[in-house]
């Protein structure tokens, strides 16, 4: 990959890194409020089924996790595994791919 | 060498994300799970009361929160130009993972 | 005292007289002309002002002729080795071309624009960006934050903190000329981004820069350059 398309990996990843931090902190608080008094899931699809806002809030928070943790392995397969070149990029691409369609596929289970 | 605490914040960084990227397409698949109904996710959910796996949920949930503490440090030093504070950011970063940790912890 | 020095692949060990105030070179020095002149080593100035003695000792990467034995040998031994990431010739000497070669990749070389006809170009040092020029030009290149760096150490492609440093006082210096080109230099896996924040390099370096701060400074710049289309 060129140097230029290096950078775009990098800002794509600190974007995807600030809209992460939001969503994520929404999640924690959730989850957290949430796992109160059990888990069911009747309880769970009661809240989020049919729930237009949190279907969008979490289908944007799956597209930034599919961006950003692809680009982040990507350091660390080169750095620890030692696995360079296109293989590697294809690799993550597939992963990035894969993420994003059990995600969607995921929040629609939930919130559709 | 004995090393400062950046290099500390950013393993827990880098092995929290790793952590983070096995589990989530788990965790997509799971809550997909729902797709077959309700009943379909309750089974799953009582598959999850195991002890073993309460404490996987509990470490996971840690391993998000010292993620997005560490990488907010990071955030801070490439685009606020931090120096002197990199420190106090590190500690913060610990912090942030420390309560989320115990606010579970009560939770669960 | 107990003195394991690294020679090949293993550790010899030497019986060194411990005195006060004695440094780290001055047992190197003993060693080489009382018990092994075989043993090579380098160093120049001895006074902390030229970078050469830098070595590893006991795991970390220091000026020898500023590290008194007191300081570092606290349980009365010392391990001495060449410093990290560089090839060795021979014992404690390292080869430093690639230090320096990827110093060159990162165009850490000044471009002028005026000639000896024109005037001077005023900077005032009170200027921002003369300010952040000055925080990091004191290198003398001696690669103790070269040595310290995990991704130097991971990566061998990587340009490393001190060339990268350097290209950063280049960026911020408003008389070279060679600004958008230099950033195309230092961008990508083997420049700026692959500059993880551990910063052993600021830890460590004996001038106390901060390679991780101009490094991150090279990213505001490339970035911006990118969303430009100057890139």
């Amino acid at each position: 990959m060129s140097s230029r398309g290096e950078t775009q990996l990098w800002l794509a990843q600190r974007v995807s890194a600030a809209v992460l931090a939001l969503c994520v902190s929404v999640h924690l608080a959730t989850v957290i409020y949430a796992v109160r008094g059990g888990l069911s899931a009747a309880e769970i699809l009661g809240r989020t089924r049919g729930n237009g806002a949190w279907l969008a809030f979490y289908a944007l928070f799956v597209l930034a996790a599919s961006v950003h943790a692809p680009i982040g392995l990507r350091a660390v397969l080169t750095e620890w595994l030692r696995w360079r070149g296109a293989s590697r990029d294809l690799f993550l691409l597939a992963f990035a791919v894969l993420l994003l369609f059990i995600g969607l596929r995921a929040v629609f289970a939930v919130f559709a | 060498m004995t090393q400062g605490s950046s290099y500390w914040v950013a393993v827990v960084h880098r092995v929290s994300g790793i952590a983070l990227a096995v589990f989530l397409p788990l965790h997509f698949w799971a809550l997909g799970q729902a797709l077959g109904g309700a009943e379909r996710l309750d089974r799953f959910l009582a598959w999850t009361e195991q002890p073993l796996l309460k404490l996987g949920e509990w470490a996971i949930v840690v391993a998000l929160a010292a993620h997005l503490g560490a990488g907010l440090r990071v955030l801070a030093i490439e685009f606020l130009d931090w120096r002197e504070w990199q420190k106090t950011l590190a500690a913060l970063a610990a912090a942030l993972a420390a309560l989320v940790g115990l606010a579970l912890a009560l939770a669960l | 005292m107990k003195v394991f020095v690294k020679r090949d692949s293993s550790f010899r060990e030497f019986e060194v007289p411990r005195y006060p105030s004695q440094t780290v070179l001055d047992v190197v020095t003993y060693i080489q002309r009382e018990l092994d002149p075989t043993l090579a080593y380098r160093f120049a100035c001895r006074v902390g002002m030229c970078g050469s003695c830098a070595m590893t000792v006991n795991g970390a990467p220091r000026w020898t002729c500023r590290t008194h034995v007191d300081k570092v040998a606290l349980d009365g031994r010392l391990r001495i080795e060449p410093l990290r990431n560089l090839p060795v010739i021979r014992d404690l000497v390292t080869d430093m071309s690639a230090f320096f070669d990827k110093w060159a990749h990162a165009m850490g070389k000044f471009e002028g624009q005026r000639t000896r006809r024109d005037d001077f170009q005023r900077v005032r040092p009170d200027d921002e960006k003369r300010k952040q020029v000055d925080a990091a030009i004191e290198c003398i290149g001696c690669a103790v934050c070269y040595s310290a760096c995990d991704v130097a150490r991971w990566n061998p492609d990587y340009l490393g903190p001190a060339a990268l440093n350097r290209a950063w006082t280049l960026v911020m210096d408003e008389r070279d000329k060679a600004h958008t080109e230099r950033l195309r230099a230092v961008a990508g896996d083997a420049g700026c981004h692959s500059c993880h924040t551990h910063m052993s390099c600021t830890e460590r370096c004996p001038k106390a820069l901060s390679p991780t701060a101009s490094i991150a400074g090279l990213k505001r710049e490339v970035a911006k350059a990118l969303l430009k289309g100057e890139f």
